[in-house]
């Protein structure tokens, strides 16, 4: 546990070590370190292998663009693949393992893919595994899936949980460096509502990176300080660990917060991250600027990295790479680093500059004009080979080489509506262009500011623009304004094996081979080799295969055009998305009023949309779902049973216009409906065909209660509202929905009458002279308490639906099995329901499918020809009206100990089983108690003057054929005596 | 999207439900000698632009209000948004 | 009078209190609500009327009027009455006769469960439940959303005091939700 690669200083604290392993080793850093910076603190550079050719590899940068160190974080369930070493926060007890190798990070046997690279180049699957076309998936897939990748999973369900949040701003700033921080502190003083969001645990940007100083201060003390004046505005609100995904439409940006993933278990009930979707009116886009590599061969080796890194890791971590470091650059900037590397007292091998006339140093040696050709080492760099101004060559000795090839505005969320970069010549680099998402400003480096001054200077300016603040600037801190010289150098000449894009390993060849074979669109090259489609989506190395493939077609960068960036920004977990919408809480969940008397009872639950439903109440003995079934329609049937209905949505339709609006509404006509009566309505969508069916009930002259089907509820009330302010806006009609304020009871069978007149309230007469068949009323039961009254029947039998307020339901659930004792009252369930209503003919969801109408139904006279409904004119189509429609009917094997499938199709008894010979399908299937067979409901061609009729009811897929007869599809009591008694 | 509800301000797109062309407001008169040729153009034949659309929106989780929107269908820009009872008003539907 | 014996949305005999991390979530199921329609053309007639049971001016567009009844706006021309249960049991009864046909009333009482949040990090909480501003929110404001997934009225009584209507049928998983975010940022 040496840490021989730790500096002085830095922003780490040296009070709190911290032990991790990695690869099955321990090791020991700081609070304040990543694991990237911790793991080259002990000098180790070797983090994973490459994806096709499992090269090894290291951290080429230090954030969250890194392509290279991706490594398994954690165990157990909350193994996380993929996760970058450079933002991964060290804990104490962290576990990491790298990935992609087998059987060790060392030794890894599927580094032979590199000596086969010649074979694996780009277009490589498209070319190699044409033929036979079955090998694809059955060999080669597999194969190169399990060579090829990334991490693997727990395949364990993840432990954690996830939230979803929302917040609104005025200005939300993304990126919290110099430009953003000043730009907070600008909005901030002036009083607007500001969210400043940072992807990093310690906002500052490069500040924390830098030794230079603002305003006489160390950068990283102003930041601190900025930071300091921000958190105690209350208008102001930090959210550090929290990257921007995307910007969506009308100023909606995504955000993820990493809430936990710095501990090393969430603490109890707190989430692992959050998913933020923030509203703002304006939004400044300060995210920064991503230093580019330059390619040369094997530039992929570990210690290979961007001097930025390198500088960040030596001035914020307090980390060198290696003892002993070189620099590759273009610019001023690799010097920067060389500088500060050598102030800490690491050893500069020399800075490589490609200028010939730069100036020299007294500090280090500085090879002017020269390049670096190619790297040794086997699991780590130990060499470089430069080349000279004159044409020698030379080897380096050095454990770790920072490139800078000058940087690139990070505008990925420029792009998140389409925008394009367009290309700045002076920077060589694409900057935002002005299609940018609305409300969205971009300032300091992500806008080409390269300067800190420019990134104070931008963010101070833009922000006032943006939020239209008025009135004298404050004072801007004074900082470093170096000018930005840049001579493009992409990659050095002749390279073959030098790396562009090495999370998804494509070289220059790669590129040119691209080329030669006719790819000269950038969007061609992109997919072509992948360049760019790894889960870093090219951050460091879209420029690079964008400048090669200009160079290669003779023509400018920007002639070349760019691709552009969608979101996220950066990976982002399935679960986050998901956030608690998972599982038993994937849609809530509606209860009935009797729920908890049904559980008492040990009903078993059926999903029916959100509600759990009672399906059957097994009894004691009992051990087939059938004999519940069979009983509770038997014992309905003999005597009394009851159901909770309060599923069945409920409107609440009033004013002077109410009837008129339900005769609009539903085909058959309601407006001569008398007070205190209730009606079956069929409601038809406006081509014709059914959409809901249900009962209107009219509590008075302006007042009726409609129902709906369980499923069809919101939809039934949304088309009504439709009606309401779109068809007929002059109505004078208003509409609520009172689902469940009611609990609703279907009290049904001979005795239910009987049960009824202990519950009714004695002044209230329901004898069948005053309280008919279709009857309804207001009443009041067990002494006084206000009910609804609706005799109406779905099973067939003498029936009521009873209604108290929802939270009396549970007492008059009790109250009536209590009550009905003596008739051997009997509960029933969904699945008792629907055998009676199977039985007894009653058309539901199964029937009102979407593609029936009320002729197919059986109902075609109820369409009213006096007066216009939604449908009513479409419904009249010759095509819905041809002589053989079908038309509902009942059907029951000729053998009684036949099944009947719904879903199966209807055949003449005689002649070929085809889709030709169709004679219509059967649409609900059960075996009836009262038959003692089972029985079905079918649409049949010219059904209704088939009855008597035998075919053959076949589902191919099951292999049945089964023979069927005809009949009326009323099984039980067709005249209707039973509910009239 | 943000759709800015004429009562209730800057409302998420994901409190209303889509229903479709605004074209579904003007239901033709049913009593028509040419019903069936009408009504059948009301329901199956519309507009499909690349471009400015107005479209019923239905506030589901809010006031309950159906709106007709006016959206560009390439950028999600939105020029307009009206309450659904007035445009009907407007154009003569009533009773 | 009758003798069946209520039971809260979440079941319980009694209403339910939760307290986490100085929030409370209190179900409050001793709430009479109606809903109150202004008829077509009887918009000023209805308004006034209903002015004269609340004692007050009728609230805006998302806004709450607590005078001598409560109501809050629901939509154009709609109104919801909140009332002490047991004083008025028959709010819908009463506010009918009161209207005297220039608006519809509907019985609402039972249709929906309230949760009372009380304590000092209220924004914390509900930011994480509905897409509304809630940090914009003032006493007196009400609007209606959704939280996860449900239709919700939310009502800002106080800066300490939030009211959260939801569907009666939904309230265990309201209650979830609304402890779940509690503990998760409490």
């Amino acid at each position: 546990m040496t840490q021989k690669n730790r500096l002085s200083g830095g922003q780490i604290d040296r009070t709190k070590p911290m032990k991790f392993m990695f690869d099955g080793r321990f090791h020991q850093g700081y609070q304040g370190d990543t694991l990237a910076s911790a793991l080259l603190a002990n000098n180790v550079r070797l983090m994973g292998r490459s994806f096709k050719y499992h090269r090894p590899r290291g951290p080429l940068t230090a954030g969250s663009e890194e392509p290279n160190a991706l490594v398994e974080l954690r165990g157990g369930a909350r193994q996380e693949p993929n996760t970058r070493a450079t933002t991964a926060e060290l804990f104490d007890g962290l576990v990491a393992k790298s990935q992609n190798r087998w059987p060790s990070l060392a030794f890894d046997a599927m580094a032979i893919n590199d000596r086969l690279s010649n074979f694996l180049t780009a277009g490589f699957y498209y070319k190699t595994f044409m033929w036979p076309k079955a090998f694809w998936e059955k060999l080669y897939e597999p194969v190169i899936r399990k060579a090829a990748g990334l991490g693997s999973l727990s395949m364990k369900a993840d432990p954690d949980e996830y939230d979803k949040g929302f917040r609104h701003c005025d200005l939300l700033i993304i990126g919290a460096g110099p430009a953003g921080l000043m730009a907070a502190l600008t909005a901030g003083r002036a009083g607007a509502e500001v969210i400043l969001a940072d992807e990093d645990f310690s906002m500052g940007g490069r500040l924390n990176a830098e030794t230079f100083s603002i305003n006489n201060e160390v950068a990283s003390d102003w930041a601190a300080a900025a930071v300091a004046e921000l958190s105690s505005m209350t208008n102001v609100r930090l959210m550090t660990r929290t990257t921007v995904i995307g910007a969506f439409d009308h100023g909606i940006y995504g955000a993820v917060e990493r809430v936990s993933d710095h501990l090393h278990t969430p603490d109890a009930g707190k989430p692992r991250q959050i998913l933020w979707r923030i509203y703002t009116n304006k939004t400044m886009l300060c995210a920064g600027a991503i230093e580019r590599p330059i390619a040369f061969d094997n530039n992929d080796r570990p210690g290979v990295m961007l001097a930025s890194a390198m500088r960040s890791y030596a001035n914020r971590w307090a980390v060198t790479p290696a003892q002993r470091v070189a620099i590759f650059t273009n610019n001023d900037d690799g010097h920067r680093t060389a500088m500060d590397l050598h102030a800490k007292g690491v050893k500069i091998a020399a800075v490589v500059d490609t200028r010939p006339d730069v100036a020299l140093s007294d500090d280090y040696q500085v090879l002017r004009g020269a390049q670096v050709l190619d790297t040794k080492g086997r699991l780590g760099l130990t060499f470089a080979e430069v080349k000279l101004a004159d044409g020698t060559e030379r080897t380096l000795e050095c454990g770790a080489l920072g490139v800078s090839g000058g940087w690139n505005p990070n505008l990925h969320l420029t792009c998140h509506q389409r925008g394009r970069p367009t290309w700045d010549e002076a920077l060589s680099a694409f900057v935002p262009g002005d299609n940018l998402p609305d409300g969205m400003h971009v300032a300091g480096a992500a806008n080409g500011a390269l300067s800190t001054h420019g990134a104070l200077e931008t963010g101070m300016k833009v922000a006032r623009q943006a939020l239209e603040i008025e009135g004298r600037a404050g004072k801007l801190p004074q900082a470093e304004d170096a000018p930005v010289k840049i001579t493009p150098f992409w990659f050095v000449e002749g390279t073959t094996r030098g790396w562009l894009d090495q999370q998804n390993d494509v070289t220059v060849k790669d590129v040119k081979l691209s080329h030669q074979e006719g790819f000269r669109s950038v969007e061609h090259l992109k997919r072509y080799t992948t360049l760019g489609m790894a889960t870093d989506q090219g951050k460091t190395s879209n420029m690079g295969g964008l400048a090669i493939m200009a160079e290669l077609a003779g023509k400018t960068i920007e002639q070349t055009g760019t691709t552009i960036f969608r979101p996220p920004y950066t990976p982002v977990p399935i679960a986050t998305f998901a956030g608690r919408i998972k599982g038993m809480e994937f849609h809530p969940t509606r209860l009935t009023p009797s729920h908890y008397w049904a559980k008492e009872q040990g009903a078993v639950f059926v999903e029916v949309g959100n509600w759990l439903r009672a399906q059957w109440f097994p009894r004691p003995g009992e051990t087939h779902w059938r004999q519940s079934v069979d009983r509770e329609v038997a014992a309905t049937r003999a005597s009394v049973g009851v159901c909770d209905c309060t599923t069945l949505g409920k409107i609440d339709v009033q004013g002077t216009d109410a009837a008129d609006f339900l005769n609009k509404i539903y085909c058959n006509a309601f407006a001569k409906l008398p007070v205190g009566k209730t009606r079956y309505g069929l409601m038809l969508r406006e081509d014709g065909i059914a959409m809901d069916d249900g009962t209107a009930g009219r509590l008075a002259e302006d007042h009726f209660v409609v129902t709906t089907t369980t499923a069809n509820a919101a939809k039934v009330y949304q088309h009504m509202e439709f009606a309401r302010q779109c068809l007929f806006p002059d109505m004078d009609v208003q509409l609520i929905s009172t689902t469940e304020a009611w609990a609703q009871y279907a009290v049904a069978g001979p005795n239910s009458r009987k049960l009824l007149r202990k519950i009714v309230d004695a002044e209230f007469d329901i004898s069948n002279e005053a309280f008919p068949f279709m009857a309804c009323g207001n009443i009041t039961v067990c002494g006084g308490l206000r009910a609804r009254l609706f005799r109406i029947s779905f099973s067939g039998e003498l029936a009521f639906e009873i209604a108290v307020p929802a939270r009396y339901g549970d007492a008059l659930m009790r109250r009536l099995m209590k009550d009905g004792e003596e008739f051997n009252v009997t509960p029933y369930g969904t699945e008792a329901l629907g055998v009676m209503r199977i039985e007894k003919g009653h058309a539901a969801g199964n029937e009102l499918n979407g593609t029936t109408t009320a002729l197919n139904l059986g109902m075609g006279r109820m369409v009213s020809k006096k007066k216009d409904s939604i449908g009513s004119v479409l419904s009249e189509r010759p095509g819905l009206n041809a002589d053989d429609a079908l038309k509902l009917v009942g059907i029951k094997p000729l053998n009684k100990s036949d099944k009947v499938t719904a879903g199966g199709h209807l055949m003449n008894a005689q002649g070929p089983v085809d889709a030709a010979h169709d004679q219509g399908y059967v649409t609900s299937a059960a075996f009836s108690p009262s038959l003692d067979s089972m029985i079905g409901l079918a649409f049949l061609k010219s059904g209704e003057v088939r009855m008597g009729e035998r075919l053959r009811l076949v589902s191919p897929v099951t292999d049945l054929t089964v023979e069927v007869e005809v009949v009326s599809a009323h099984f039980v009591d067709p005249e209707g005596e039973r509910l009239r008694a | 999207m943000i759709i800015n509800h004429p009562l209730l301000g800057p409302r998420d797109s994901s409190e209303f439900v889509y229903l479709g062309d605004a074209s579904l407001i003007n239901r033709p008169d049913p009593d028509a000698e040419d019903r069936a040729q009408s009504f059948y153009e009301y329901g199956y034949l519309r507009i499909n632009p690349a471009g400015m659309h107005r479209e019923l929106w239905f506030h589901e989780a809010g006031d309950r209000s159906w709106l007709v929107v006016t959206r560009d269908t390439t950028t999600h820009e939105i020029t307009s948004v009206e309450m659904a009872r007035d445009v009907a008003r407007a154009q003569g539907r009533s009773k | 009078m009758h003798d069946l014996t209520p039971i809260t949305a979440l079941g319980g005999l009694a209403p339910q209190v939760d307290t986490h991390g100085g929030v409370t979530c209190t179900e409050v199921p001793d709430v009479a609500l109606a809903s109150y329609a202004a008829r077509l053309g009887q918009e000023k007639l209805a308004q006034a009327a209903l002015k004269k049971v609340l004692g007050a001016a009728v609230p805006d567009v998302a806004r709450l009027v607590e005078a001598e009844l409560a109501a809050f706006w629901m939509g154009p021309d709609q109104w919801m009455i909140e009332a002490p249960l047991a004083r008025h049991e028959t709010l819908a009864e009463d506010l009918a006769n009161a209207a005297r046909g220039v608006a519809s009333v509907t019985e609402q009482t039972d249709a929906w469960t309230r949760f009372d949040l009380t304590g000092d990090r209220l924004e914390t909480v509900l930011e994480l439940l509905c897409q509304m501003n809630i940090r914009a929110m003032r006493a007196g404001d009400a609007h209606r959303g959704s939280i996860h997934h449900l239709g919700c009225f939310v009502i800002c009584r106080g800066a300490e005091h939030f009211s959260i209507y939801g569907p009666r049928a939904s309230a265990g998983s309201l209650h979830h939700a609304l402890v779940s975010e509690m503990k998760s940022v409490l």
